[in-house]
């Protein structure tokens, strides 16, 4: 499958995925997969829960070691780094959580000031500016001395977006974004992912299953079925696909090339099977 | 496979576990020791632990430790007084408090309050993925959440356990001498010169500076291997109590036995 998006960056891209496989123990999760993620960009990866889209987040940010191939970030091969040059890199990173993952038992501000803090060696004064900057910047500057639990989904979700920009990074991933929020604070993420995105001339992954948000604000995106990339395209195209399993991702159809029934023995066959003992909770 | 090699099977099994669990959890405690520095050159951080693990189990310590006291006051008079020996209340007290009592009652109390607290917190941080979070911010969770709650329940524990047995001598005092009325010159006098410094105050301290690295090291090893589940949680907070209370024991026969072998 040609890829288009090699086409329309430069040679330098920030994340390059070859031939990467992935396995828990023999079970495998990801097989030759390859994923460029250019400069500057906003990239999504798509597909259905379980598919390994999370994982592949992980192996990016080195929280999980390749079985086999590699992923180099800036042009490093990131599970050849020892722990210190990890660290380092993680440091140009940033992560947003499924759930925000907050610290809860600090308040907003010291979420957002927690890396400032740990990394940098500015004055407090200096960092509070920067920190209601950002805070600003995800329109919750107001919010600043709430605690975790005080906020709904939608703003934990930005304030944790707003932890993840603290440093400026080069790179912005994004796990599940969208996941159970109403549509404005939907509309709201959405929106930040892009102009954060631009105005910090970072480049962004959003691993994601909300088709129609994330096809609004994305540059180009792999769907991972299996393990395996399936299809790749611009928005345009990928809404335009005529190919099985795309289409039936996009329109949402239940049933296709990803099948409605769990893999199963014939239904005749099962019926006719003793029933086995209900499991109790010794067993 | 007959029943006898079916048991045999699961008991090999059983071994190899808990032997590959203890390699790990000793592997974490070296891993806590060597990235210590943070906790140490931020103390602040170590302080805060040590007002949640130490400070607030204050009141569950000293009430425990005055009732003991009382408990042993009364005992302790039944007993002496059949053979005479009542003014002797004072030397039992102390000594049964700062030898045996303080430390291992202050520390099985100590890993019910806070070492199934400490289980707890960072259990939950993994399940709500905080300590992914700070990895993936370039910062240890071993270094920043792990090591001051470890350092903090080390520094805390003796002082729990020092207060422990002063709360109870208190106490043997209040029953003894205020309420049955044993010659209160006695009992402090014959305390003061029964009790020895190195033989018995410092190794009580001893006691309990050992038994406070086993349950801060329990419990956070047991939080950061728990299942991020709610399930998964609370058997962790669960087995923190019951290894914690089991080795807080068998640690206190092995050190009597070294401790007072001459006597």
């Amino acid at each position: 499958m040609p890829s288009l998006i090699a086409t329309s960056v430069s040679a330098d891209p920030l994340v390059q995925i070859s031939d990467l496989n992935f396995a828990y123990d023999s079970r495998s999760i990801l097989s030759g997969i390859n994923i460029t993620i250019p400069r500057g960009k906003v990239v999504a990866i798509m597909g259905p829960s379980g598919c390994g889209k999370t994982t592949t987040l992980r192996l990016i940010g080195g929280q999980l070691r390749p079985t086999s191939g590699e992923v180099r970030v800036a042009g490093q091969v990131v599970h050849e780094c020892d722990d210190d040059g990890l660290y380092l890199m993680r440091r140009r990173m940033g992560m947003l959580f499924q759930f925000g993952a907050l610290f809860t038992d600090m308040s907003v501000f010291d979420n957002v000031a927690f890396q400032m803090r740990e990394h940098t060696n500015l004055p407090e004064e200096l960092i509070h500016d920067l920190v209601l900057m950002k805070l600003h910047a995800v329109g919750l500057r107001g919010a600043h001395k709430l605690m975790p639990a005080e906020l709904s989904g939608g703003m934990a979700r930005r304030v944790a977006l707003a932890r993840a920009i603290a440093l400026d990074p080069m790179l912005i991933m994004y796990d599940e974004p969208f996941a159970g929020l109403d549509p404005i604070s939907l509309s709201i993420i959405g929106e930040l992912i892009r102009t954060l995105n631009d105005a910090l001339g970072a480049s962004s992954i959003v691993v994601t299953h909300d088709v129609h948000e994330s096809l609004k604000i994305v540059d180009y995106i792999y769907f991972v079925s299996e393990g395996k990339i399936v299809a790749e395209g611009t928005a345009e195209e990928i809404k335009e696909s005529q190919a099985p399993y795309v289409h039936q991702f996009v329109w949402g159809e239940a049933d296709g090339p990803v099948p409605f029934q769990y893999p199963a023995r014939p239904y005749g066959e099962e019926m006719m099977e003793q029933p086995s003992k209900p499991r109790r909770w010794w067993s | 496979m007959n029943t006898a090699q079916k048991l045999l099977r699961q008991l090999g099994h059983q071994v190899t576990e808990r032997l590959w669990r203890l390699g790990f959890a000793s592997r974490f405690l070296l891993m806590t020791v060597l990235y210590s520095g943070t906790a140490l050159r931020r103390f602040h951080l170590t302080i805060r632990e040590i007002y949640f693990t130490g400070v607030l189990s204050l009141i569950i310590i000293l009430v425990s430790g005055m009732f003991v006291g009382m408990v042993l006051g009364l005992q302790g008079y039944d007993t002496l007084q059949r053979y005479g020996s009542s003014e002797a209340l004072g030397v039992l007290v102390a000594l049964s408090l700062v030898r045996e009592l303080g430390p291992v009652v202050a520390a099985l109390l100590f890993a019910s309050r806070a070492g199934s607290a400490i289980t707890a917190e960072i259990g939950l941080m993994k399940a709500t993925e905080q300590l992914s979070a700070m990895e993936m911010m370039a910062v240890s969770p071993i270094a920043r959440v792990v090591a001051p709650r470890f350092w903090a329940g080390v520094i805390s524990m003796p002082i729990l356990a020092a207060l422990f047995s002063a709360m109870g001598v208190l106490g043997g005092y209040l029953v003894g001498v205020q309420l049955i009325g044993v010659d209160e010159g006695a009992f402090w006098s014959q305390m003061q010169a029964a009790v020895d410094f190195r033989e018995d105050i410092m190794n009580g301290v001893i006691k309990s500076f050992v038994f406070g690295v086993l349950v801060s090291w329990i419990a956070v090893f047991e939080g950061y291997d728990a299942d991020p589940t709610a399930e998964g949680v609370s058997r962790a907070t669960t087995r923190t109590v019951v290894t914690s209370s089991l080795a807080i024991l068998a640690a206190d026969f092995v050190l009597t036995a070294f401790m007072f072998r001459g006597i």
